[in-house]
């Protein structure tokens, strides 16, 4: 039973533009996969590696941004006179590129960033992304600051020999972002059922017993970072093609703060909890539009958080499975009955 | 050289709310432990509270700061009772949450009552600024100085100087000790979080009518607070006060010479700078507070 319901799951989901037609929920179904996708990026850091990273956010939309001025083009000035020109590329290199910076900057502050810990790794993420954000904002030249980037073309495939597959309709693009959903947790599902995933429990549930076991937490932590940066970065560039425009509001930190509920409320630490947890904050605003402000349902959403927090610490799929009396083989259990396997770890 | 001294003028007044901001923050995350991510709301609190009682109820306007400040107390009092309580002993990131979650009803519940136009207040001090020489300075700015500089030094001598602020700085040090000593932890706990409330209204209430009051007014605040409080160290009054002035002083020089789009940029920067290069603070004695 257990080992069906993620196929039950895909095959549902895959079924959905068949036989929903309604544009809106069909586009609000997109967006709520996008959002997973990112949800998903954040929980392999927040959930495996406990470590609360609020700057999450810069790295969707510094995905978002690169993608998009990658297809795009641009012509800056650095400094100096110097001029920077670049001509569009195919949408689909843009989306690898945007990952790939993305992956670079969660590097960068991953090795930065991880010297502190607890409260202060929260305020330098942060910290971050508000950086970024107010160079968004005032890079005018580069990213047209609030006017917002716009016409961005939608993904477009091509094939040599074959011809193009482009994503303008919205079912092929709930197909897109279909795919690189569950692309995303076929490779998060590997990493933390890996080695890796194991080095990065142990880290999170005693630190310098791992310390001592010899597993090298920065460079784990930092290869959660880059991994995990770089999904977001895919969800960034995904939403930057579907929505054709972006501005510096693509870094809020309500988008982080939409990330970290979806997480905390499905189950970090769980493969589904994103997913569960994406799926019910993603219509939950479909439901509650017709009878409350948007103010109205992000105080409902506080309230939410905080009552998760009191009553679901641990989530809800964790809680359906404790009710069902799975015992799922997971990656806590490994290190449980097979310590002999941390202990190998590089 | 006259532009620079302005610059300065401007970085004192707007240091001193900061200092304001930073004390209260200081002390929650140094005694309690709990990143308040409130902080700027209780902030944004105080200053629609100045509005409620010196706009639409048309009462004076010294009142209406005083109301704002005994507001805020009651209020973080209130939150420490219902939100913080139960969760006493859970570890950081769970009562990080709590805050977060709190700061969205309340920024949001701003968002509703008084809806997302900017407010402005108007006050009882003359138009025209006060020239000296080359210089110039507003009345009402030179009021906050004052009434800023009279609270950080109230603030200092309860913590330095009483026997509150003794079980304060005990409960910092060792918690356990402290109780075993006879204090109560727990009405030190909610002291602190109304008293650094209170201070965040006061910040609030001073700033509100010097800029225009609006929902989003504490996002900023939040988060300069923390880099007021990281740049004094953690429990620090002194290096909270000047780590306020630090943080006026970037963000003065930033607009001025830089660009004023990226005013706000610099205290995010000197965040990441400082925990980068000597993450205990600059005025670090992270054993002692007062």
């Amino acid at each position: 039973m257990k080992r069906l319901v993620p196929w039950l799951a895909f095959i549902a989901f895959a079924s959905v533009p068949l036989w929903l037609h309604d544009p809106y929920l069909l586009n609000a179904f997109i967006t709520t996969g996008i959002f997973i996708i990112a949800a998903m990026s954040l929980n392999l850091l927040l959930g495996y590696t406990g470590q609360l990273s609020l700057g999450h956010v810069a790295f969707f939309g510094i995905g978002a941004y690169t993608s998009a001025l990658v297809s795009l083009g641009f012509n800056v000035e650095l400094f100096a006179g110097i001029r920077v020109v670049h001509d569009p590329w195919p949408v689909w290199s843009g989306f690898l590129i945007g990952i790939l910076v993305s992956a670079l900057c969660g590097y960068v502050v991953g090795k930065l960033s991880f010297r502190v810990r607890g409260a202060y790794f929260v305020i330098v993420t942060i910290s971050f992304a508000e950086v970024v954000r107010l160079v968004a904002l005032n890079w005018v030249e580069l990213t047209q600051g609030p006017l917002a980037l716009t016409s961005i073309p939608p993904m477009t495939l091509g094939f040599p020999g074959i011809g193009y597959l482009d994503f303008y309709s919205k079912q092929s693009n709930y197909y897109l972002v279909f795919g690189v959903l569950v692309l995303s947790y076929i490779v998060i599902s590997r990493l933390v059922h890996s080695h890796v995933g194991r080095a990065m429990i142990a880290l999170k549930e005693n630190e310098s017993l791992a310390v001592s076991v010899g597993i090298d937490v920065t460079r784990y932590l930092v290869l959660a970072a880059m991994f995990s940066a770089a999904i977001a970065g895919a969800a960034g560039s995904l939403y930057a093609h579907y929505l054709e425009i972006i501005d510096p509001d693509v870094f809020s930190f309500l988008y982080t703060i939409t990330m970290v509920i979806m997480v905390i409320t499905g189950g970090k630490g769980t493969l589904a909890g994103p997913i569960v947890g994406g799926l019910i904050f993603g219509f939950v605003p479909v439901v509650a539009r017709s009878f409350a402000a948007p103010e109205v349902q992000w105080m409902l959403y506080g309230l939410l958080m905080i009552l998760i927090v009191f009553v679901l610490p641990q989530g809800i799929v964790p809680a359906i499975e404790k009710w069902f009396g799975v015992s799922e083989r997971n990656p806590q259990a490994d290190i449980g009955t097979r310590p002999a396997k941390i202990q190998d770890t590089p | 050289m006259t532009e620079f001294l302005q610059h300065i003028i401007d970085m004192v007044i707007l240091g001193s709310t900061y200092a304001l901001l930073g004390i209260g923050l200081t002390l929650i995350f140094g005694i309690m432990n709990v990143v308040n991510f409130a902080h700027g709301e209780l902030y944004s609190f105080g200053a629609y509270i100045v509005y409620l009682v010196a706009v639409l109820l048309g009462l004076n306007f010294f009142l209406a700061l005083i109301v704002a400040v005994v507001a805020g107390f009651i209020l973080g009092a209130l939150i420490e009772f219902v939100l913080l309580r139960p969760m006493r002993g859970a570890d950081i990131d769970t009562t990080m949450l709590i805050m977060i979650g709190a700061m969205i009803v309340m920024q949001n519940g701003e968002q509703f009552v008084w809806g997302g136009v900017a407010k402005s207040v108007p006050t009882p001090f003359p138009e025209l600024p006060l020239v000296i020489g080359p210089f110039s300075v507003s009345w009402l700015r030179l009021f906050v100085l004052c009434a800023a500089s009279v609270l950080i030094a109230l603030s200092y001598y309860l913590i330095n100087r009483t026997k509150l602020g003794k079980a304060m700085r005990a409960t910092f040090q060792d918690q356990d000790t402290a109780s075993l000593m006879g204090v109560n932890i727990q009405f030190i706990y909610m002291a602190t979080f109304a008293m650094g409330s209170s201070l965040a209204a006061a910040a609030g209430a001073l700033l509100g009518p010097v800029y225009v009051i609006s929902p989003q007014m504490g996002n900023l605040a939040s988060l300069k607070a923390f880099a007021i409080v990281i740049l004094g160290g953690l429990g620090s009054i002194g290096g909270a006060t000047i780590g306020g002035f630090v943080l006026a002083f970037a963000e003065e020089l930033g607009a001025g010479y830089i660009s004023s789009g990226y005013r706000d940029a610099m205290g995010f920067l000197l965040i990441i700078a400082v925990l980068l290069f000597k993450p205990t603070g600059l005025l670090a004695r992270s054993e002692r507070i007062g």
